[in-house]
């Protein structure tokens, strides 16, 4: 075990454990933001570089500092590293540039979105974004098409995290998809329209950071904080059948994984719980699931905004 | 039990002197009161010939805004919605077909929108969480119905029409943004 400090915080972890993983071992504040990186698909990482952290000290045996800030989601902890990422002003003047770029083309149409309201996107824009932007070029500006008859692409709000196309390496047993092109003119597509057709393509909307990959079948039918998040399972033979339904009154809207804190799909019994078309797409009666009971949201949430149940008995700050 | 403030007023019945008993004095003296009202200057307007202004951001019915092209502001967003203290505010959405680019601005566009007059407080946080200046409060005044449900305000009473623009410009710019 390698005793590793972040924030002021002390923590030992396996050795090899990135900066980011030992950080959400912590849990709480101290937990950089990731886009790109995502726990469940190994190789993803890296791309979008708003984990970055300062080292200010690289181990007990080399204490001198990283010159650099590094990539917390790809960089391995060393014994008495010390690591600084809400307590350095470095790190958030970077992080708001980084914020800045994945802004740069994104068309900010979040009133439209569906994403909006679980986009992490927005989450990093409110926290580190500016409010005006210095762009003064025209966005990129693509048609939204359809891959596969379920899920929509909107290549405008894409910040090229490449999860998706991890996610159709990873989980089905050919890939149709992926990036296009290079560099200003790096595209997510397939070159033959409505081409992705396989059961656990629709992963690929659950781990979409941002509204670029949406469910069709969900498509501007309601924003996601009118929707009660319930858990429910069903008995499938092709994933472990254990999602949340989001309902309206008696109607399930959409059908996604459950996701942890971090926003990535949970673990349930060792096992990270992918969602098979079938069950997202398909089952949309309530009949079909057996609903057990509302979810857990975060009060900070705006999902947990419309009732007052949970709106009233807000926390209150404590005068020490 | 002491009272607790003195407000209080003893009330006393002792006898009326002579002067009380003529009532003349006091009957002056009231007389005087209405005198001098009647050289103030009125309070009251008539009302249905003369009517009073309203101030610039007067908080009455609402209004569904178009564009300069005619377009429909409003992308059903739910922000209005999720800020509405009161739950007034219902809306369904769909995405626009290509043959409805002349109607709505957006990609997608509300289908239903139904403001409950007699939920709304008039609040005006829909017309502040509105991103896409589509809402807006307006010196009109909600009319009197004889039903509950007349006063269920759907498109057709909030949009506003193409050639009979409703003036909102007075309440436009107050701090918020002016550029879309």
């Amino acid at each position: 075990m390698v005793k590793v400090t972040i924030d002021g915080v002390e923590v030992s972890v396996e050795p090899g454990t990135t900066i980011l993983n030992a950080a959400r071992q912590i849990g709480g504040d101290v937990v950089p933001p990731a886009m790109c990186y995502y726990s469940k698909l190994p190789g993803t990482g890296g791309k979008c570089r708003t984990c970055l952290v300062e080292v200010a000290a690289g181990s007990a045996a080399d204490p001198r500092p990283m010159p650099k800030l590094v990539a917390s989601c790809s960089t391995p902890v060393q014994d008495g590293m010390v690591v600084n990422n809400k307590s350095s002003q470095r790190v958030h003047d970077n992080r708001g540039g980084v914020v800045e770029f994945l802004l740069a083309n994104h068309p900010l149409d979040c009133p439209i979105c569906d994403q909006a309201g679980e986009c992490h996107l927005q989450d990093l824009g409110y926290e580190h974004g500016s409010a005006k932007t210095r762009y003064e070029e025209d966005r990129r500006i693509f048609e939204p098409i359809d891959i596969g008859n379920k899920i929509k692409l909107h290549m405008n709000r894409c910040i090229l995290c490449y999860r998706c196309v991890y996610v159709a390496n990873q989980l089905t047993d050919k890939r149709v998809h992926g990036v296009l092109h290079r560099g200003e003119h790096a595209e997510i597509s397939t070159y033959i329209e409505q081409a992705v057709d396989n059961d656990f393509s629709g992963n690929m909307i659950d781990v979409c950071p941002v509204g670029a990959l949406t469910d069709r079948t969900f498509r501007f039918k309601s924003r996601v904080w009118f929707l009660k998040p319930m858990e429910a399972e069903r008995s499938c033979s092709k994933c472990c059948g254990k999602a949340v339904v989001w309902m309206f009154g008696n109607e399930i809207y959409r059908v996604t994984a459950r996701k942890d804190q971090f926003g990535e799909v949970e673990e349930i019994e060792q096992k990270t719980a992918w969602l098979c078309n079938d069950c997202r797409f398909e089952k949309k009666e309530v009949t079909d699931w057996n609903v057990l009971g509302p979810r857990v949201i975060n009060r900070q949430s705006v999902i947990s905004q419309g009732k007052y149940a949970t709106t009233i008995d807000k926390p209150v700050k404590r005068i020490s | 039990m002491e009272s607790l403030t003195n407000r209080k007023k003893v009330v006393s019945d002792k006898p009326m002197t002579f002067m009380e008993k003529l009532y003349i004095p006091a009957i002056l003296k009231g007389m005087m009161v209405t005198l001098k009202h009647m050289l103030k200057r009125r309070k009251t307007v008539k009302y249905p010939e003369e009517t009073r202004t309203f101030a610039p951001i007067y908080r009455g019915m609402h209004v569904l805004k178009r564009d300069e092209q005619g377009r429909e502001n409003c992308t059903a967003c739910g922000l209005c919605a999720v800020a509405c203290p009161a739950e007034a505010i219902t809306m369904t959405s769909a995405e626009r077909t290509k043959d409805q680019m002349h109607l709505y601005r957006e990609e997608k566009y509300a289908v239903t929108y139904e403001i409950n007059m007699l939920r709304c407080i008039f609040c005006g946080l829909c017309e502040e969480a509105c991103p896409k200046e589509a809402v807006f409060l307006t010196d009109r005044l909600v009319p009197t119905q004889f039903e509950r449900d007349e006063f269920i305000y759907g498109k057709d009473k909030l949009v506003e029409s193409v050639d009979n623009r409703i003036d909102i410009t007075k309440r436009q710019f107050t701090g918020k943004r002016t550029k879309i």
